[in-house]
């Protein structure tokens, strides 16, 4: 058995084409590649709205006023 | 050079490696200006001489005997003896080792070999900065640059390696041959170097030592990024016949390959370059909640994690072999500072490290049952074959050697700089002579500027 669908090279190049693994599950690899992406942005804006309240908890007046300065 | 097909052929390849071997040089000017940008200002100049110095050191020593072990042992101690025959005309003073109209390809390909060894030296050096002696280092890069990298590559990424014939060992893109020998081997050194002075406080609690630059640490992240497309080109045979490769091919067809022979395509390894990259600074962004340093980072790590099988990954499978990887070499990172004190300035260990022998025990899974040459008779790429080949390159040819060379150093008083030299910075009398030359030459215009008004 092999993923790749070949046990040995002993072929002609000419009659092969893919040679990934797992062909067949193209559908559930996008589906499981686009669960990633979406999963990505909610984790994300979650991790940025966490940041934002930290940040806006631990602003210090004085630094903020200097930080304006800064530029 | 005998018919124009020849020729064209022989010329395409020799220009293919050229091209690579000039991309693959902005990995080590990466390199430079990440470390630079990591180590602090008043450090700057021994960290930059410290990396690149390797060049010199291990170019030539890598013609003088690096290449000769590449030829002489793909069988030896396991399988056979040293490959006299073989590597002869690899020897400094073979006549093919020199201008030579009738060896095209033997100069180049050799460089592109030699761009490896400059990355596997590079990536301890990062690890070791701001304490470690220059001399010491450069001992260290000729080792893993000249003898113990090359000796995996000869063992496990050639087309007649033994850790190929016998365990189906498949590493397409060096996951484990160059990142992690070269993990394996920083962490060696520092296990022995210890950690710079501050690191961690009294409690053993690891204190932050933040990149003085980070813009220069980027950019250096993404010089290496650049210099890693010219990498993976040079790991691939660009274009050959199956006469030429004379395994078990049959027809007409001529295809580019892997360095085993087995074939693959630049399109295959450009989508999967592209997609592990991806998944690693979309995973790492997240575990390391947005930092620059380790999202960065972790780009490089997903593709190194999945570099092992990227000659035959589809795209989905390198954007979450790309992912995955990168988030346990981060958490591996950290819990390994903790628990045995080690400071690794740029990470080296996790991103080199882990990451490659992850990458290369993965790969094992996905391909498993696939041909790992074109050749009769080799075992075909399997779990337990790629474990044991990321224990030889992390644990082998990596840690060990790099630990037992440090405790001769350490012994000997060779390997860390003294107490007072790393407080006031290794540039200290370096930049008191820049100063006192400043002040110089600015009374000296001073004085002009006085005597003519």
């Amino acid at each position: 058995m092999s993923t790749i669908g070949y046990e040995s090279w002993a072929v002609d190049l000419a009659d092969v084409g893919a040679i990934y693994p797992f062909q067949g599950w193209e559908i559930p690899m996008v589906i499981a590649g686009v669960a990633f992406w979406l999963w990505w942005h909610v984790a994300q804006s979650r991790l940025e709205k966490e940041h934002m309240a930290n940040s806006a908890k631990s602003a210090d007046p004085k630094k903020v006023a200097e930080a304006l300065d800064r530029y | 050079m005998d018919g124009n097909l020849n020729a064209l052929t022989t010329i395409f390849t020799e220009f293919y490696y050229w091209v690579t071997v000039v991309f693959m040089f902005l990995i080590h000017v990466g390199f430079c200006m990440y470390e630079v940008g990591v180590s602090r200002r008043k450090n700057h100049m021994h960290t930059l001489m410290k990396n690149v110095m390797i060049i010199p050191l291990v170019t030539i020593t890598f013609f003088f005997f690096g290449w000769w072990i590449y030829w002489a042992f793909p069988a030896f101690p396991v399988i056979g003896g040293i490959d006299f025959a073989a590597g002869k005309a690899n020897l400094p003073w073979s006549d093919t080792m020199a201008t030579n109209t009738s060896d095209r390809i033997t100069g180049v390909f050799w460089a592109a070999f030699l761009l490896f060894s400059w990355t596997a030296a590079s990536i301890v050096s990062g690890s070791v900065i701001e304490r470690i002696r220059s001399s010491a280092l450069w001992i260290h890069a000729i080792l893993i640059g000249s003898v113990w990298w090359i000796i995996d590559a000869a063992w496990g990424w050639s087309a007649t390696g033994w850790m190929v014939q016998k365990l189906g060992y498949h590493d397409a893109y060096a996951s484990g041959v160059i990142h992690a020998i070269a993990g394996g081997y920083a962490l060696g050194i520092l296990l022995v170097l210890g950690p710079r002075i501050g690191k961690f406080a009294p409690d053993g609690t690891p204190r932050d030592i933040p990149p003085h630059n980070p813009w220069m640490v980027t950019i250096g992240l993404f010089m290496i990024y650049t210099g890693f497309w010219g990498f993976y080109a040079a790991c691939n045979i660009p274009l050959i016949s199956p006469e030429g490769i004379g395994g078990e091919i049959t027809g007409t067809v001529w295809t580019a390959t892997n360095i085993y022979l087995a074939p693959t395509t630049l399109g295959a390894i450009t989508f999967n370059f592209l997609m592990s990259l991806s998944g690693g600074l979309m995973a790492t962004y997240i575990i390391s909640k947005g930092d620059p340093f380790w999202t960065f980072s972790g780009g490089l790590a997903g593709i190194i994690g999945a570099s092992a099988g990227n000659d035959l990954y589809h795209p989905i499978q390198a954007l979450l072999v790309g992912a995955i990887v990168p988030v346990i070499a981060y958490k591996l990172h950290y819990y390994v500072e903790r628990r045995f004190k080690i400071d690794d300035a740029v990470g080296a260990v996790a991103v080199h490290g882990y990451s490659g022998f992850l990458g290369v025990v993965i790969a094992g899974f996905i391909l498993w049952g696939a041909p790992s040459s074109p050749y009769e008779g080799f075992a075909t790429i399997n779990p337990l074959g790629q474990f044991i080949g990321a224990v030889i390159m992390f644990f082998g040819l990596g840690f060990i050697p790099a630990y037992v060379v440090a405790k001769i150093q350490m012994a000997r008083g060779t390997l860390r700089i003294p107490l007072e030299i790393e407080l006031q910075g290794l540039d200290f009398t370096d930049n008191l002579i820049y100063e006192e030359a400043v002040a110089e030459i600015t009374a000296a215009h001073h004085e002009q500027l006085n005597a003519g008004t």
